[in-house]
């Protein structure tokens, strides 16, 4: 009795011995595979973007030089004064900076409400026209696979410099992304609410007014509250290209060589980045911890 | 008759909403709150709209401006310096590819740094942290305004800003990886005598290794939109060509450039979208 068992045992733990080289062979060479193409790839575009570790070693000292020449001199007993030196043009500055926001802002809000608008033609479950679902889908992917620099650049020549080219590229880019997400949103809502309204006669526009946006309402401003704390870090930099915001001041004195200026403008734009992400979190959090409380009660 | 259904009916209704008015409409003050907060928001949006100066007038020029350009622009046309295009295309895929790969073997050591579980002290953990978020809060455009500066315009500027973008990014979603792995099997390496560094090689990075990958190949989807515009700052590749087509007003061939890139970041996601299904179903 106990010799078959054996047997068994054996040959079962050969078996396995076999399968398991050949899985480590298989898997052996498989990372060998695409270890090579990864190495392959990486000389590759290492040569083709013109990196060498020669330049590394002497480009990292320059741009900590670069840097560190940015930083003010700031001395404890003149601490005030210098202070005062360093940010010589701070009126200015919040200025500009009030108008990020405000563009980043403006830019959010009009972009939800085209996306908002859009959204529900773009949703497959909500939209049986095929025409209007399919033109909806495409205008939103070429709105948000465009980058906003290049809208910023398109519309400042159409629309001059200034902050009003600048928020129409945030609108046009945030449709885009808002779109989609919001048009993912409307694809897992419950039925059940849309057949009561449509069974008490409501037409397309009602359905939606009434039985899919109190769903999805919750998530949508999420999302553009999200979106609000990307735009701003977005409009910091479309100034660049003539959108207005406080890049253009950045531009300047980087083109200028205004070294103070520099880490002056880029410490004030992490401050705002930083408040509108931890405002934006605290609000959504708000929001999320209300909504659960109304679902669960 | 439908009346004296109806008229039971409608008294009980009222007799609910009498006892329960909660359930038929939102209390007074909520409502007005978000009635205030709508309020608000929508004065701030029409004072946004009086300050960028958005008055129809100027819409109606630029829109018309705009025809005219989208005119200009069609057909696209290579301006007969395809192969030029194409290498710009190349260097912006090189950067990017090259960018992601050296944040993420910078970022996967620094992951490990900060995370709460492997560097328990609370204020190493807490400053470094923050440092983080400081750099996350500089734009790439500025880091490739402050490399171009620094080393000078090319590609090199555009992988260096890429490079320090995201090692910000990357080290906090590393880290966060890294905090939530499961301890059990680190306790079975450590109970089989394993010292710390092996523990980590094997029961930490088995279970982190997916999550970096795959935010490794997201982030490099990102950085091909990302490097796309860096050229305008002068960090080499295909945004340098387009800002000068459009500086030059040669729409024509702007337009070609910005199919081009779409046509571009259509591939490397349709690509990236399935490794990352191979490496998630693999998991």
């Amino acid at each position: 009795m106990s010799p078959m068992i054996d047997v068994g045992h054996t040959a079962r733990i050969e078996a396995f011995h076999r399968s398991f080289a050949v899985e480590r062979r298989k898997l052996w060479l498989q990372t060998a595979i695409y270890g090579v193409l990864l190495v392959a790839a990486v000389i590759f575009s290492a040569m083709f973007s013109g990196f060498s570790f020669r330049e590394l070693a002497s480009g990292l000292p320059d741009a900590w030089r670069y840097i560190s020449s940015t930083f003010p001199e700031l001395h404890y007993a003149t601490l005030g004064h210098d202070l005062g030196e360093w940010y010589w043009n701070l009126p200015r500055w919040l200025e500009l900076l009030a108008e990020t926001a405000l563009m980043s802002f403006v830019g959010t809000m009009a972009g939800s409400i085209a996306a908002l608008l859009l959204c529900f033609s773009a949703s497959r479950n909500l939209m049986r026209n095929n025409t209007l679902y399919f033109l909806s889908r495409r205008f939103l992917e070429l709105a948000r696979t465009v980058p906003d620099t290049v809208y910023a650049m398109i519309f400042v020549f159409a629309f001059g410099i200034g902050p009003l080219a600048g928020v129409l590229a945030l609108a046009v880019h945030t449709t885009g992304s808002l779109g989609k997400l919001f048009s993912e949103i409307n694809e897992s809502v419950d039925t059940k609410p849309i057949e009561g309204v449509m069974a008490a006669g409501g037409n397309w526009p009602v359905i939606m007014r009434l039985a899919v946006l109190p769903q999805v309402m919750p998530n949508f401003m999420s999302y553009a509250l999200l979106r609000f704390e990307y735009n701003i870090r977005s409009a910091s930099v479309l100034g660049i290209v003539g959108a207005g915001g406080i890049g253009e001041e950045l531009y300047l004195s980087i083109r200028q060589f205004d070294y103070p200026d520099i880490s002056a403008i880029v410490l004030l734009i992490i401050i705002v980045v930083m408040a509108a992400d931890l405002s934006c979190e605290a609000i959504r959090h708000r929001m999320i911890s209300k909504e659960s409380l109304r679902y669960t009660s | 008759m439908t009346s004296s259904t109806l008229l039971p009916e409608t008294g009980e209704i009222a007799a609910w909403r009498y006892a329960h008015p909660e359930l038929f409409a939102r209390p007074f003050a909520e409502r007005w709150r978000s009635r205030g907060i709508a309020l608000l928001l929508a004065a701030i949006f029409v004072f946004g709209l009086w300050w960028i100066d958005a008055t129809p007038m100027r819409f109606w020029n630029g829109a018309g401006r705009l025809g005219f350009l989208i005119k200009l622009m069609l057909p696209p046309s290579s301006g007969g310096v395809f192969g030029t295009y194409l290498q710009a295309l190349g260097e912006t895929l090189a950067m990017a590819f090259f960018g992601t790969f050296l944040s993420t073997i910078v970022a996967f050591p620094l992951g490990f740094l900060g995370a709460r579980n492997v560097v328990p002290n609370i204020f190493l953990h807490f400053g470094f942290r923050r440092v983080l978020d400081v750099l996350r809060g500089i734009d790439i455009l500025i880091w490739a305004l402050i490399f171009v500066s620094a080393v000078g315009m090319g590609p090199f500027a555009g992988v260096l800003a890429i490079a320090f973008s995201d090692v910000a990014f990357l080290t906090k979603i590393y880290a966060e990886a890294i905090e939530n792995v499961d301890r059990k099997p680190i306790e079975g390496t450590q109970a089989a005598g394993a010292n710390q560094l092996q523990a980590i090689r094997l029961a930490v990075v088995p279970q982190v290794l997916p999550v970096i990958l795959s935010s490794a190949l997201y982030f490099f989807e990102s950085n091909v939109r990302a490097a796309t515009i860096l050229g305008i700052v002068g960090a080499g590749g295909i945004g340098l060509e387009l800002s000068q087509q459009i500086l030059v007003n040669n729409w024509d061939q702007a337009l070609f450039i910005i199919i081009m890139m779409l046509v571009a970041v259509a591939i490397i996601d349709s690509i990236s979208r399935r490794i990352r299904l191979k490496i998630i179903g693999g998991k």
